[in-house]
């Protein structure tokens, strides 16, 4: 276990460093005008060259990523160009946003997810399972931006319109300023994002529910008399959730560079919008921190998995 | 082993009672599917509708990107809904919505098509070196299949079209490398299993070297997931570009395509339902269709999946 921990936490330090490479390279070669825009419409060649020089930007591109490297192994992932606050800081303030979005959504589809897989394999060919295998894949369909859109005009526009002003049209509340403007501000966000993803969910339990519903031991329960109820949620479903597991953990890693979509459609401002903008300001080090800071928990995310398929499932050996 | 000529030739043969391939097997159970059958005529339709969008532009007389200033805008110049001139209402800029939408077909199944041809192509070659030749070659394509996994897909291509430009080649190009490598992991785990296999060993013992097992042995066994892998791939590329465009890095203005579409009419949705009404549909009834036929498609080559 220690060893194999050793060699997994390795390859994802590997896997990190190869991607700030690779995006180092990208955007650094990539031609910037960024000393222009900050010198302003007046900028003389003298200042933007002196713009230059404090951003480091007039060293050669190799010389850049030492420096970069050497200041993120000590945690510093650099200034962004703009008001120079420190990148850390500006992924500090997006992350709990899009925590927030994430884990709540989380919450719902898995409920969702599992509740109908469960439904759909108990019932396999059923009315009620080729009902909820469509739901989901109605759901799926959609492309995130177009359901938001959806949300919010009946939900915000609609009912506002009406007289029941329930949801805001966007924006973020932090939970610091009480849990009902935080929740009333993330709901619709959470039901845009996990109607997408619990599809998979869907399938998933659904799938393996069906595969551990034929298993002897589930025979063996049933002749034992015990109630189908129990049968199905105690001696079932715990040894059926374990792929659910496995992509619930991979999921929650790619959201955290993933809800870019959701976070603009419903303007909160979490980690993908704030890259969005970084993006469009071409401000490197901000890019550059969020796209490292999502792919870190992309590879945390997929060690955890491992973990914890290990402990989830005993005949899994870790080597 | 069957190879993939051989089962086109049992298609072929309407006699061919004894020995179906599984391929031919799988075709037949995704015909008596009813859902698969009438997403594929969806699919066809959009398919024809792309074709025809010139035809479309020709009956209403409304070129895509004609604007209308008098006749397509209320005196106010906001939208015009659906009517005898223009069927599905018009634009911001008083341009006919059906004709734009039919256009707007031909980038999304074309982006669709091709971007997940070359995902297709790039995972399944380096699916199998990984996979066949193992080693140094394995390590290093399974290091970069890690890193394309991890790397947040969306942020990046976004990053990378702001700096490049938006334009069709640069949608394609980067949806294409970095999709390919969930079809280079599923492949790799697939082949890692059949090299190991007699008909290879038999292969070898005849004199073949390792590209022509890799291609002509191995291939055709790692058919039927890649098979499936694409037809539900194609609805996901759709959806990136659109969303792509959404952002405002699609295709440059005026070139009609659905997500753009969609894009412009946010400001307009409380005054001009049809004008995001109609775009978001054609996009949501085509990966529908592409969903739920690529559903169909997983059925019949895997029909333990669905049968109890």
């Amino acid at each position: 276990m220690a060893m194999f921990l050793i060699r997994r936490i390795g390859h994802g330090i590997l896997v990190l460093w190869l991607i700030s490479v690779a995006v180092f390279a990208l955007f650094f070669v990539a031609p910037s005008n960024v000393a222009q825009t900050l010198a302003g419409r007046q900028g003389t060649p003298e200042t933007i060259a002196l713009i230059k020089h404090r951003l480091g930007l007039d060293l050669p591109v190799w010389q850049q990523y030492l420096h970069f490297l050497g200041n993120a192994v000590k945690g510093n992932l650099g200034y962004d160009y703009y008001h120079q606050v420190p990148v850390t800081h500006i992924i500090g303030q997006a992350l709990p946003i899009t925590v927030s979005l994430a884990l709540g959504a989380a919450v719902l589809w898995l409920a969702l997810g599992v509740f109908n897989g469960v439904i759909s394999a108990t019932h396999p060919r059923s009315l009620a399972d080729r009902g909820l295998t469509l739901f989901a894949l109605f759901f799926y369909s959609f492309p995130s931006f177009l359901l938001g859109l959806l949300l919010l005009y009946f939900l915000y526009f609609r009912l506002t319109l009406s007289g029941f002003g329930w949801f805001p049209a966007g924006g973020y509340a932090p939970l610091a300023g009480g849990i009902g403007p935080w929740f009333q501000h993330l709901l619709l966000p959470w039901v845009a994002l996990a109607l997408l993803l619990a599809a998979t969910y869907t399938r998933l339990t659904r799938g393996s529910m069906l595969d551990v519903l034929g298993e002897d031991y589930i025979r063996t329960a049933r002749s034992k008399g015990i109630r189908e109820s129990r049968v199905v949620v105690v001696h079932g479903l715990r040894s059926a959730l374990t792929p659910v597991v496995t992509q619930f953990g991979i999921d929650l890693g790619q959201l955290i560079g993933g809800v870019v979509v959701t976070e603009t459609v419903f303007s909160l401002p979490g980690l993908g919008q704030t890259a969005v903008t970084a993006i469009n300001q071409q401000d490197l080090p901000v890019i550059i921190g969020i796209v490292l800071f999502a792919s870190a928990a992309v590879v945390v995310a997929n060690i955890l998995v491992d973990i914890g398929y290990a402990v989830l499932d005993p005949r899994v050996r870790l080597h | 082993m069957t190879s993939a000529i051989e089962m086109v030739d049992v298609l072929d043969e309407p006699r061919a009672i004894e020995g179906r391939s599984p391929f031919s097997l799988a075709l037949r159970r995704l015909r008596k599917d009813k859902v698969a059958m009438i997403s594929l005529a969806v699919i066809v339709l959009i398919v024809l509708m792309a074709i025809l969008a010139p035809v479309f532009a020709a009956v209403t007389g409304h070129p895509p990107n004609e604007q209308y200033r008098d006749l397509g805008l209320t005196p106010d110049g906001l939208p015009r809904g659906p009517n005898g001139t223009f069927w599905l209402g018009t634009d911001d800029l008083g341009r006919d919505v059906l004709v734009r939408i039919a256009y707007g077909a031909r980038i999304s199944l074309l982006v669709g098509v091709i971007a997940t041809a070359i995902t297709v192509v790039i995972g399944v070659v380096l699916g199998l070196a990984a996979g066949f030749l193992g080693g140094i070659t394995d390590t290093i394509l399974a290091r970069l299949i890690d890193v394309v996994l991890s790397v947040p897909f969306l942020l990046v291509a976004i990053a990378l079209v702001s700096v490049t430009g938006p334009s069709l080649t640069v949608t394609v190009l980067v949806i294409g490398c970095f999709s390919w490598a969930s079809v280079a992991r599923i492949v790799r785990g697939q082949v890692l299993s059949l090299r190991e296999r007699e008909f290879v060993e038999a292969a070898r013992s005849l004199g073949a070297g390792d590209r022509r097992i890799m291609f002509v042995d191995v291939l055709p066994n790692v058919i039927a997931p890649v098979i499936v892998y694409t037809t539900l791939l194609i609805p996901v590329v759709i959806v990136t570009q659109a969303t792509l465009s959404f952002l405002g890095l699609g295709l440059p203005p005026p070139t009609p395509d659905w997500g753009g579409m969609i894009s412009e009419s946010q400001n307009y949705y409380t005054t001009a339902w049809w004008f995001i009404l109609f775009p978001g549909l054609a996009l949501l009834v085509t990966t529908l269709a592409f969903n739920l036929f690529g559903d169909g498609v997983r059925d019949a080559f895997d029909p333990r999946a669905d049968r109890t």
